[in-house]
């Protein structure tokens, strides 16, 4: 089931301060992408809208290319996992899950045994095949979230929306529903949006990545090409730690404003501007300037992190690179794998 | 397969898309269905049983013209009738006060042997019918009554004179101001007691000048309840009230009076009064609440 | 603060509350049941058996059932519409809703009065068409409709606002329509809430004087209810009969703070 927003605009109920502004996606069928960015980005916006929760707005949501009022939301064959949730905590899992079709007009809903057969199949399929008479409350974090997965799947959606599914659970419980969703995702032949705040969790689990910031889509694209070329320092700030080097173009050279960083040949025209960079990507270069490294530490993880003092100031590096360069001797750093964005000083 | 029971598969029907048209559009704004109905229902429900009766009310005074409005609130009796029913409201108010916080803090703070029976008492002057109250209170402070009697040695006549209504008001106020101050002392956090007994405050100066103010805005909103409640109280005061004009009769039961010599402009011109008062009563306490919340959300900024 | 001032004062404390509830909640409710059993069980019990008395308890059943199914009914939609929704003069009807606490139940009747009375607004058209609100049923099923107005809604819309809206939400992506999200998601889940309100609706209902003495007319066996059938005893010096019937209503009063108390206990035990 493939989801196309045009020019989609939503405003704040009662004001003109616009929470989604001017949104144009494309999600193909069976693509499986994120919507990241910090809080109030407007992403539970997008998906509530996509899930048809936003009745007014302006511009186009198409279905499947088809234009869809949310009056007959349901029969879009949509599954939506909040955010909490929101199981109906007076029913059993089983009730739960058996709701979408316990709801059907008579004529569409298939008889008693086939619910309760349908139902013990999504208890296997999310691993709680005994917990069909448990209440919600009796149910730890990890075990809701996949209780409210197998709700929204018993309506066979082709579509599956998740506001920050797995906000609320442990990093151990996290990193296994997340495979475990993947999983789920591919043999169901699903087409799934998931929204987080969390860059690492999206670039594991999305084929690609929306990113957001001020309800407008920054970047749209997979965690390479982002990687590699982030359209915006936002982004690149986003998706990981980075550093920033002021200085000025000359003669297609940039010379930085830090003395003890060498200077690089660019492609840019002359102006001030800045140079963003990972920690990872700086190169210390022996004897071409005054930086030291202040301390260095292994992290657990396998990274090194050295504090280094130039000049001007103090810089936190954490990479993968081990250096050989002693405490107290003397480089520069080689900043020329950075990026500079155009209109940005 | 589990996922193949489905044999029916819905077309999609096609409304046109983002279409707002303005009756419509505030209709179709809310995602969950059933705005329209439940909507509908609230307003035919609210129209006819308070909106209605309430504009009758309202305009009925000036049916009859301003001079018969006036010629009412000329009357001295009514005038007295109205000071008897606000000085004894104000006072039932006023000595509900301190056993509200007593009780309030017994609850929630204390919690003696017993205190669950406490806890369900205070909603007995609520669910009691205001006419049981009524005889029951009149025979206890009666001149053969328990209490009466006992009173009767200490030389004071309870029933039958202003001290009847303000004891049958203080007890149909009371759950009003228990009721509200109980949850805010229950959400207090302990821990802003526990800095100032650290700080050195006797328990004193903690109730003063710690928990009071906390607790003096849900306070206030009580004692308005209580108050607004009390003035228009009916059933629980004339059993014991004597109703002697001038001295123990007061505006509801001056209402039913003018109502039984079919005065209706009279009857309704002192309702409205009544009504007005309570009302602007309750908007003052709940602006004065508001000053006073405001103040300690500045305190705590700060 | 030494442990033993802090427990002096907690003696004193719980003392003085001990005196208050006795003397100002107990006592009165002793006196009820002694006066009624003054001249024995049989005596008591064979006072609510007069023909009306038994009319005045009939009559009081059949207002209290009216009235609460309407006011529960209307308290639902309000309470749904008012904590599902957001719209413009939201703050305005919740205003007129709880409007009706705050006037005198002796105005809750006039009112009715203004409108359907001999000399109100449509009392001319009412006797033309042989109909009669004022001084009979109708009148009082409306006056006791206005006194019981907003409990229902009162109780339910704290609990529904808390709740939020993604139960419906959820229930309503899954196909659910707005009866079955109403019936199977938001009832269920505040039903506590929900009969708290309904028993409150009840009891006041039930033991309506003022607003109900002002349009009933005291017809004795014909609109009377059972407070203004205690007025009627107690005023003809009918003490034991008046306590029977007030004993009996305390008792109706009694239950109704016990089951309260109880359902809101499990209210409250539900975790959020």
């Amino acid at each position: 089931m493939s989801v196309t927003l045009q020019s989609f605009t939503q405003y704040a109920p009662g004001s003109s301060r616009k929470i989604l502004d001017n949104i144009n996606l494309t999600v193909e069928d069976g693509a499986f992408i994120a919507l990241v960015g910090p809080s109030g980005a407007g992403k539970t916006s997008l998906l509530r809208a996509i899930g048809g929760l936003s009745p007014v707005y302006e511009g186009h949501l198409l279905i499947d290319g088809l234009p869809i009022g949310h009056s007959d939301l349901p029969k879009r064959k949509t599954g939506f996992v909040f955010q909490n949730y929101a199981l109906f905590r007076h029913m059993s899992v089983a009730r739960n899950i058996s709701f979408g079709l316990d709801v059907l007009p008579r004529k569409h809903r298939p008889d008693r045994a086939d619910i309760s057969a349908r139902v013990q199949d999504l208890l296997d399929l999310i691993q709680l095949p005994h917990l069909a008479h448990a209440r919600p409350d009796q149910l730890s974090g990890g075990q809701r979230q996949r209780v409210a997965l197998a709700r929204a799947l018993a309506t066979e959606p082709k579509l599956l929306l998740l506001d920050e599914p797995f906000g609320a659970l442990d990093p151990i419980v996290r990193r296994t529903i997340r495979r475990w969703l993947r999983e789920l995702h591919d043999k169901l032949g699903l087409t799934t949006i998931l929204v987080t705040h969390d860059h690492e969790e999206a670039l594991d689990i999305a084929d690609r990545l929306v990113v957001m910031q001020d309800g407008r889509i920054v970047q749209d694209a997979d965690a390479n090409t982002l990687n590699a070329y982030p359209q915006t320092p936002f982004v690149m700030q986003f998706l990981g730690e980075t550093l920033e080097f002021a200085g000025e173009i000359q003669n297609k050279h940039f010379i930085p404003e830090d003395t003890d960083v060498l200077p690089f040949p660019v492609t840019e025209n002359n102006g001030k501007t800045t140079v963003f960079i990972r920690p990872s990507e700086v190169r210390f270069v022996a004897h071409k300037g005054a930086a030291h490294i202040l301390s260095q530490t292994r992290n657990p993880n396998g990274l090194y992190h050295y504090t280094v003092k130039t000049t001007q100031r103090t810089l936190d590096i954490t990479t993968p690179v081990i250096t050989e360069h002693a405490e107290d001797e003397k480089f520069g750093l080689d900043i020329s794998q950075g990026k500079i964005f155009p209109n940005i000083r | 397969m589990a996922y193949s029971i489905f044999k029916t598969n819905y077309a999609y029907s096609m409304p046109p898309d983002g279409f707002i048209c303005l009756p419509m559009s505030f209709l179709r704004r809310h995602t969950l269905p059933g705005f329209p109905l439940t909507f509908g229902i609230t307003l035919l429900w609210v129209g006819l049983l308070v909106v209605l009766p309430l504009i009758a009310l309202v305009v009925r005074p000036w049916q009859d013209g301003t001079a018969t409005i006036l010629q009412t609130l000329h009357d001295t009796r009514v005038l007295a009738a109205f000071r008897v029913s606000f000085s004894c409201a104000l006072c039932a108010a006023l000595l509900d006060l301190p056993l509200g916080i007593l009780l309030a803090w017994t609850l929630v703070r204390l919690q003696p042997p017993g205190y669950r029976i406490i806890t369900a008492c205070i909603d007995l002057p609520f669910a009691i019918p205001t006419a049981v109250t009524g005889i029951t209170l009149a025979t206890l402070y009666g001149p053969n009554g328990w209490m009466g009697k006992l009173l009767a040695h200490a030389g004071l006549q309870i029933a039958f004179t202003p001290a009847g209504i303000v004891i049958a008001l203080m007890f149909v106020g009371l759950p009003f101001l228990v009721r509200t101050i109980e949850p805010v002392l229950q959400n207090f956090p302990s821990e802003v007691e526990e800095a100032a007994f650290l700080l050195g405050a006797t328990p004193f100066q903690k109730f003063y000048r710690v928990i009071l103010p906390a607790i003096l805005p849900a306070t206030l909103s009580g004692f308005g309840l209580a108050f607004a409640r009390c003035i228009g109280e009916y059933g629980s005061v004339i059993f014991i009230a004597g109703n002697q004009p001038f001295r123990s009769e007061i505006a509801p039961l001056l209402i039913v009076m003018r109502l039984q010599e079919f005065d209706y402009s009279g009857a309704t011109t002192i309702a409205v009064l009544l009504l007005l008062t309570a009302l602007i009563c309750l908007a003052g306490v709940s602006f004065l609440r508001l000053r006073l919340s405001r103040g300690l959300i500045m305190e705590e900024v700060k | 603060m030494t442990p033993a001032r802090f427990s002096i004062s907690r003696f004193i404390l719980c003392g003085c509350s001990y005196a208050v509830v006795l003397l100002m909640l107990l006592l009165p409710l002793v006196l009820i049941f002694t006066e009624a059993l003054r001249q024995g069980l049989h005596t008591a019990f064979s006072t609510l058996l007069e023909p009306d008395a038994l009319a005045a308890i009939r009559l009081t059943a059949f207002v209290t059932i009216i009235v609460t199914v309407i006011n529960t009914l209307g308290g639902i939609a309000a309470a749904w519409c008012l904590t599902k929704y957001s719209f413009v003069g939201k703050r305005f009807l919740i205003m007129l809703i709880e409007l009706p606490i705050s006037v005198s139940p002796v105005i809750a009747g006039l009112i009715w009065l203004l409108l359907f009375g001999q000399e109100g607004w449509w009392g001319n058209w009412l006797t033309a068409h042989n109909m009669q609100i004022a001084f009979a049923v109708p009148g009082i099923v409306l006056a006791t409709l206005f006194v019981t107005f907003p409990y229902v809604t009162r109780t339910l819309m704290p609990y529904m606002e808390q709740q939020g809206r993604d139960a419906e939400e959820a229930a309503f992506l899954l196909g659910a329509n707005f009866w079955q999200t109403l019936w199977q998601v938001t009832l269920p889940d505040a039903r506590w809430a929900l009969l708290s309100g309904i028993l409150l609706t009840t009891a006041r209902a039930i033991g309506e004087f003022g607003a109900v003495s002002v349009v009933s007319g005291h017809i004795p066996g014909v609109t009377e209810t059972m407070p203004l059938h205690i007025e009627t005893l107690y005023n003809g010096y009918q003490t034991v009969a008046a306590f029977s019937m007030a004993a009996l209503l305390a008792l109706c009063a009694m239950s109704t703070v016990v089951l309260r108390t109880l359902f809101e206990n499990s209210f409250r035990k539900q975790p959020s």
